[in-house]
């Protein structure tokens, strides 16, 4: 089995990642698109560490880890925040940045 | 062998994805996701990337992904409406940029078919815990000591962000 | 003379220092302007020092002397063109400083009593001493372009001495039209330093010289009638001349040196400098003596007519302006600087001695008020004066001498210059387009009369008979009484250029005239000083010839004094101008409409313009440029208005650029 196998998968999800991204209305599961996005490339690192031999890449997957978390809880944060004042996590409702 | 449990996992991660995006309540899709974090574990084992695995389902399967789970029921969100059930140009358009995307990404990837190395045979050793954690505490002492300060900073700030306002007005 | 130019920048600069220093502190301090006599002190020192510089320097210097050149800095460089801030030493730019200090010092002297009633006091020693530095820059550049910003500063103090009053309207539009008529000069003067440029490569003045024989005689002609036009309107000739008489709005002070003896004088000295040039065509040469000819006699015959004394002087000044071109173009230029230098004494000396006069009728005007008198009438009109030598002796006196110079009656200074320049067109009537320069030389023959006629008229006018003005206003009896002689300040400047203009012709006294006793002599001083710097016609006259043209000088300026003492002494003065008039009809109708030539510029080349510039060049102004600047603001307007559609506020749609961004940069790094 080859290895690039490993890397196309990794490509796939990225890319069901960005059409979840683009298509859904609900803003939380937006952000759970976002989150599948960070993960297909954890794969892609840990795959690349693996042919390597390189823990380097582990680590940096650790601290993508780290990272995702805190940025999850602070846009969790957002979002609720959010629903507060519009009553609605309908990504199309919220525009009043508009021109 | 291996090639089979590739190929479980892998399908099981892309089905689970794609229920995620089309699945009409939140809910769902929050599981879906759940199962797709699941089955990226698993290729991680694969790899033999076993400190990782576990950390996977531990922080973004257990906790990351609660977190959703709570916020989806505190919200209580009622389920999308005519999600895919007429066409729109907005599906259209999405689907289109990510067929883009993904043919650039897998030329990329046919580029180097046949050249890339199998799995090194220092990986065992190295995706244990006792390897990472020595690089961890040694060479990334600071970047470990910046996370925890992020995390805090994270906490902090959701907290704030959340909270209600403590004088005068009432929540709807 | 290396070693002495180091001093010229000195010369140059320090004017300028008196400019900065009473202009600076004039501007921000009020009490620094009531110091009277420190503001007068600083600007008439700022003058008289590089006098006495320029003094030592002519010590210095022989008439054998190298010219020299000091450069301050470089002011342009522009790929194959270089120009400095350089000065020119030698023998022609030395004299002209000479002249330009020497005077100026004697004349800012004076001003400091004849200003000294006046508010802008400061404002005028500034600009008066930003005129020294201005001509000084102009006389001793090395090149042509420094010479034009003198020349363009010259002509810009002139515009904001002569507009000094400048609340009267009429004497600031004098002004203005001064420096108007001055621009049309320099633009011919601009495309001349063009076409030279362009031929020679350079406009230093070493190179344009050494370079003369890269012009044919087609483009010597043109840029030498370019460069004459813009002498015209500096130095007042005919087409241009028009400016100089409604100059005398100024104060007279300014009239003396700017219109008199300095700036004036320019258009001369630049001719002169370019003296091997404007050998080269003899077309060029008879069209610089035709103009100047031609200019004197007309002005004398407008100078017959005209009743206020600073008028009568203008038009002398361009007379005999009209002299000097004519020298220049018979190709006696040492004749054509040695006028310059005369002419600079005693018309400095009458213009001082007639602000004298106009000091005196302003007083008699200021204490008839005082009486209670509320009387009215022109200080500067003939026909309000006379007797004046009773009261005013020092200005009478001062005044005949300078009147005496200018009839040229030897051996006082006019004489001997205008002689020589007599004598020289005569001689160039012996050349080609000799018939011509005969007739010219009739011309100034006639002309030198006339002068002797109307300065005499204008003196005995003024100073002889009876004090008129009784006669003219009744509530003006007994007014003589406050008629009384200027302050020492004024009266001692006058004399020392009474006394310049006795002896100041023997610098030139011509050859012929001793060598008529001695064989052959060598002792027109400034004929040997200029030797190196200008490029003289041959005097081919015999000796015989030259006396008699001497004789016939003398004789009729004699003539004309004789003449104006018949028709002029007493109270004659109006019944004499009706029996002229009435002798010469129609010929003194034109006269006296000054040849109508003011309207006829108005209505033929002034309207016009007015019109074409309100009907075209406003219409284009404000459709054309106004309307491409609002077209560019439209367009940026639209350019908003397109882009604003980007901001939709929805999170997808930056979603949708984002994702084609990353799209744009794989494909980048897949196939570059």
């Amino acid at each position: 089995m080859e290895m690039d196998w490993y890397l196309g998968l990794s490509a796939v999800l990225f890319t069901i990642g960005v059409i979840g991204v683009l298509t859904r209305k609900n803003a939380i599961v937006i952000f759970m698109c976002a989150e599948l996005m960070l993960n297909s490339v954890n794969l892609t690192l840990v795959s690349f560490s693996a042919q390597l031999g390189d823990v380097h890449g582990q680590i940096l997957v650790f601290f993508a880890l780290c990272v995702a978390a805190a940025e999850a809880a602070v846009g969790l944060a957002i979002i609720i925040a959010i629903y507060r004042n519009n009553l609605t996590v309908d990504v199309t409702k919220i525009n009043l940045l508009r021109w | 062998m291996e090639t089979y449990i590739f190929i479980l996992f892998a399908t099981l991660a892309v089905a689970a994805a794609v229920g995620m995006i089309t699945s009409r309540d939140t809910v769902n899709s929050a599981l879906f996701l759940v199962l797709n974090l699941i089955s990226v574990a698993g290729i991680f084992l694969l790899l033999k990337a076993q400190f990782l695995a576990v950390v996977q389902v531990l922080v973004y399967g257990g906790a990351i992904m609660v977190l959703f789970l709570f916020v989806i029921m505190l919200l209580n969100l009622s389920d999308e409406e005519q999600m895919l059930s007429k066409f729109s140009v907005r599906y259209a358009v999405g689907f289109f940029l990510g067929v883009i995307v993904l043919s650039q990404l897998l030329y990329a990837i046919a580029s180097v078919t046949g050249t890339l190395p199998q799995i090194h045979p220092e990986m065992e050793r190295i995706g244990t815990v006792e390897t990472i954690g020595d690089a961890l505490f040694t060479v990334y002492m600071l970047p470990v000591l910046v996370t925890a300060i992020l995390l805090t900073a994270a906490v902090v700030g959701a907290l704030l962000l959340a909270q209600r306002n403590i004088r005068g007005k009432v929540d709807k | 003379m290396d070693a002495y130019v180091h001093l010229v920048p000195w010369i140059v600069l320090i004017p300028l220092a008196g400019f900065l220093f009473n202009g600076l502190l004039g501007l921000s301090s009020g009490s620094f302007r009531e110091q009277k006599n420190l503001i007068g002190g600083v600007a008439t020192l700022a003058v008289f020092i590089p006098f006495l510089l320029a003094l030592w320097l002519f010590f210095m210097m022989s008439s054998e002397s190298e010219a020299a050149t000091v450069s301050l800095f470089t002011w342009i460089e522009a790929g194959s063109f270089t120009t400095d801030i350089g000065y020119r030493l030698d023998q022609l730019s030395l004299l002209m400083t000479l002249v330009v200090t020497g005077v100026g010092a004697l004349i800012h002297f004076y001003a400091i009593g004849y200003m000294s009633g006046d508010e802008g006091f400061w404002k005028f020693f500034a600009f008066m001493n930003l005129f020294i530095f201005a001509m000084l820059n102009l006389v001793l550049a090395d090149n042509m372009l420094l010479l034009f910003l003198g020349w363009e500063g010259v002509g810009l103090c002139s515009y904001l001495l002569i507009g000094f009053w400048y609340s009267d309207m009429a004497k600031s539009d004098a002004a203005k039209k001064a420096f108007l008529y001055n621009r049309v000069g320099d633009f011919a003067f601009l495309i001349a330093m063009f076409m030279i440029f362009q031929i020679v490569g350079s406009l230093r003045f070493e190179d344009i010289l050494a370079g003369t024989t890269l012009f044919t005689t087609d483009q010597v002609f043109l840029i030498g009638a370019l460069i004459l036009i813009g002498a015209t309107g500096k130095s007042a000739q005919i087409p241009l001349f028009v400016w100089l008489p409604d100059a005398m709005a100024g104060p007279t002070p300014v009239s003396a040196l700017i219109h008199a003896a300095t700036m004036v004088t320019s258009g001369i000295y630049v001719i002169s400098r370019l003296s091997p040039f404007f050998m080269q065509s003899p077309e060029l040469m008879l069209l610089v003596a035709v103009i100047g000819a031609f200019t004197a006699i007309i002005a004398a015959t407008i100078a017959l007519t005209r009743y206020d004394i600073k008028a009568v002087l203008a038009y002398s000044t361009v007379s005999q302006l009209g002299f000097m071109f004519l020298a220049l173009g018979s190709g006696a230029y040492v004749a054509a600087m040695f006028h310059v230098v005369t002419h600079a004494f005693f018309k400095a000396c009458l213009f001082l001695g007639s602000g004298s006069v106009i000091h005196a009728m302003h007083h008699v005007e200021h204490k008839l008020h005082d009486e209670g008198k509320h009387v009215h009438f022109d200080p500067q009109d003939m026909r309000n004066m006379g007797g004046l030598r009773k009261y005013l002796p020092d200005t009478y006196k001062t005044f005949l001498i300078a009147t005496i110079a200018i009839a040229g009656i030897p051996p006082l200074a006019g004489f001997f210059s205008k002689d020589e320049i007599l004598v020289m067109t005569f001689n160039a009537g012996m050349g080609t387009y000799g018939a011509v320069y005969i007739g010219l030389w009739a011309m100034a023959l006639i002309t030198a009369f006339m002068t002797a006629f109307y300065m005499f008229r204008l003196t005995l006018g003024t100073f002889h008979g009876e004090f008129r003005l009784p006669q003219k206003l009744a509530e003006a009896k007994g007014a003589e009484k406050y008629l009384h002689e200027s302050p020492f300040t004024m009266t001692s400047v006058l004399w020392v250029l009474a006394g310049l203009s006795i002896v100041g012709g023997f610098i030139g006294i011509p050859n012929f005239v001793v060598a008529t006793f001695t064989g052959t002599a060598d002792v027109n001083l400034l004929s040997n000083w200029l030797d190196k710097t200008t490029m003289d016609a041959e005097l081919t006259l015999s000796k015989l010839v030259e006396w008699f043209l001497l004789f016939g000088s003398v004789l009729v300026a004699a003539f004309g004094i004789i003449f104006a003492y018949r028709l002029f002494e007493g109270d004659q003065l109006e019944a004499s101008d009706a029996r002229i008039s009435e002798r010469f009809g129609a010929l003194y109708q034109v006269w006296n409409e000054k040849y109508k030539i003011d309207e006829i510029y108005e209505g033929g080349i002034v309207r016009p313009t007015v019109r074409f510039s309100d009907r075209v060049l406003a219409v284009f102004d404000m459709k054309g440029i106004d309307g491409f600047v609002n077209f560019v603001a439209a367009m940026v307007r639209f350019a908003g208005g397109v882009a604003r559609y980007f901001q939709t506020g929805l999170i997808q749609s930056y979603a949708y650029g984002i994702v084609l961004g990353v799209i744009l940069v794989i494909f980048m790094l897949l196939f570059r």
